[in-house]
């Protein structure tokens, strides 16, 4: 048995999902204000990260997720904020690095970058890229990332983004800014992490939890052969808490099924069926939905599997309403999170490494 | 043919997400198993390691040379650079797919008048084709993989036109886990396409026969 090498932290990330007051979609501008005032909640509830990921569509209006990010970031003291993920592949990396840079900056130190391949794609033709280059892209502009987290003038080239010679990127560094590879499956993905350092962020978002747990073997494994210490895994999952398991299931419900139904046919998913639902939302699925003290449950248990030591909750879906998230960001954070340490406490005679 | 008793050696050509859980499915199952891509063993062999323990990276050309069952786990675009003789004289399961929503859509075969499977086979005439492993996503077949006369055990459609071949790959399925349901010659296969009654829904042998309508309702 060894010892959790890191601090368990937790924290809530968004896609910008739409939001809706008394029953009636909120626009997309209200909807990024309303992200802003999750964030601030989430600081207030004692969580340890809020994060925002990037997305261009009318039901997820969250395109500079990093602009909310920083608008988080001044009117909270503690909280980490960061991406989830910053769609590497369609961006530049000297942007990237610039934007979070910044906003590890205003932030004194508290800005993490979380970085995808993006498992949606409309980013690439709004920004000119071809799906074809999907692989090429992200493994290209990651290596360009890690050169630019080195520190110092850059010298890179690549097919993808024009050479830099000597380059100097601005603003330096003065306090670390984690990145994170964001991972949904692709064990190219993992050992691409493993090279260059990068901690490791398991999205789970449908079926066993459990299923991940080689990804993290991988990770280790891989950082062991590279000669390189542990790094940090994190899961991030989608949820919602409520009072009761019946409550919180009924609000997630309707908004999970139509926008499953609704993404269903452009990335592969079955539309979702009631008894489809139900076994997410069970003990082997991948939902965190219920009451705290189920949602606690079931982090306690799959964190040990997937040697993870980083929990995000994904929360809020299309059409979900304001109120109802806040009072799951404040039930989360009040009470899933404390009774989920609790638990992992009395688990650590269970392997984690 | 492999003649009775002798070993089925297993080649799967493609290590994403389906290739992943084949190849650890075989392994399990004490199959000899093969994995090649395109590119350099080595690049995948920690990742068969940790995910499909017992599966070896190899090159293409050795993996189905030595091998009597080639899976192609490929993604479907990716098939037009696939040289037919390299498949020669093999049996082999195509579980790729025609999914223009998902993949985006391919010339060749957007004429939706014969199976995917079918212009696959006649790409591939010197092989004998088995259409099967394609209707359930690779984390269904991941989770749903029982052993015989497991009550809950879930059917997976098998359609061909060689009897031999179908006689190796219906034990195959069985041994990896599932029902083997024969639904007929490979143009029967259509069914078990993306718009098809079974896709990407994990069935008991029953309900899927009535869902196939090789039984009535």
């Amino acid at each position: 048995m060894s010892e959790r090498p890191f601090p368990l932290t937790f924290g809530l990330d968004t896609f910008g999902d739409l939001t809706s007051d008394n029953g009636r979609p909120s626009t997309h501008a209200q909807t990024i204000r309303d992200v802003v005032q999750q964030g601030v909640l989430a600081e207030q509830v004692g969580l340890d990260f809020f994060g925002v990921g990037e997305h261009h569509t009318d039901d997820f209006p969250m395109p500079a997720a990093d602009v909310a990010l920083a608008a988080i970031a001044a009117r909270t003291s503690r909280i980490h904020v960061g991406s989830a993920v910053t769609v590497l592949s369609s961006d530049d990396p000297v942007r990237v690095f610039q934007r979070f840079s910044t906003l590890n900056a205003i932030s004194n130190g508290r800005a993490e970058v979380v970085l995808g391949r993006g498992s949606s794609i409309e980013s690439f033709p709004l920004f000119g890229y071809d799906l074809a280059d999907y692989e090429e892209l992200f493994e290209e502009k990651t290596d360009l990332f890690a050169e630019i987290m080195k520190g110092g003038p850059v010298s890179w080239s690549g097919r993808m983004r024009p050479a830099l010679e000597n380059q100097d990127i601005v603003p330096h560094l003065d306090a670390p800014l984690p990145v994170w590879i964001g991972v949904g499956g692709s064990p190219h993905s993992v050992l691409r992490a493993a090279r260059h350092g990068f901690n490791l962020m398991l999205a789970i978002i449908g079926g066993q939890p459990a299923r991940f747990a080689p990804f993290s073997q991988l990770f280790m494994q891989a950082l062991a052969k590279l000669g390189k210490p542990r790094l940090p895994i994190g899961v991030h999952s989608p949820g919602h808490v409520a009072e009761t398991d019946e409550q919180a299931r009924d609000e997630f419900w309707p908004a999970y099924r139509d926008i499953i139904a609704k993404l269903g046919p452009s990335r592969g998913f079955p539309p979702p069926t009631f008894e489809f639902y139900e076994r997410e939302v069970g003990p082997r699925g991948a939902l965190y939905v219920g009451s705290p003290e189920t949602v606690a449950v079931k982090i306690a248990r799959n964190l040990p599997i997937l040697n993870a030591n980083r929990f995000d909750l994904k929360h809020g879906m299309p059409g979900m309403s304001q109120e109802s998230l806040l009072r799951s960001i404040e039930l989360f954070g009040t009470e899933a999170v404390p009774r989920a340490k609790e638990l992992l406490a009395t688990a650590t005679s269970m392997p984690v490494g | 043919m492999v003649a009775e008793g002798e070993e089925t050696k297993v080649a799967i050509l493609g290590a994403g997400h389906v290739g992943r859980v084949i190849a650890r499915l075989a392994a399990d199952a004490g199959y000899r198993v093969d994995v090649a891509t395109a590119h350099d063993p080595e690049e995948i062999s920690l990742t068969l390691d940790v995910m499909a323990p017992g599966a070896n990276a190899r090159r293409p050309a050795e993996a189905v040379a030595d091998a009597n069952l080639v899976i192609l786990a490929i993604p479907l675009h990716r098939f037009a650079a696939l040289d037919p003789a390299l498949l020669a004289g093999k049996v082999v399961i195509d579980m790729m797919n025609y999914w223009p929503e998902v993949n985006g859509t391919l010339a060749q075969f957007e004429r939706g008048d014969i199976g995917s499977s079918e212009r696959v086979a006649a790409r591939l005439s010197s092989s004998r084709v088995v259409k099967t492993l394609n209707h359930l996503g690779y984390h269904q077949l991941d989770e749903e993989a029982a052993p015989a006369g497991d009550p809950g055990r879930r059917a997976l459609g098998i359609a061909g036109d060689d009897p031999a071949a179908l006689d190796l790959v219906r034990a195959f399925v069985d041994r990896i886990g599932f029902d083997p349901v024969l639904v007929g010659g490979l143009a029967a296969g259509r069914r078990l396409q993306p718009d098809g009654p079974v896709f990407g829904i994990p069935m008991r042998r029953a309900d899927f026969e009535r869902a196939m309508e090789l039984i009535p309702a």
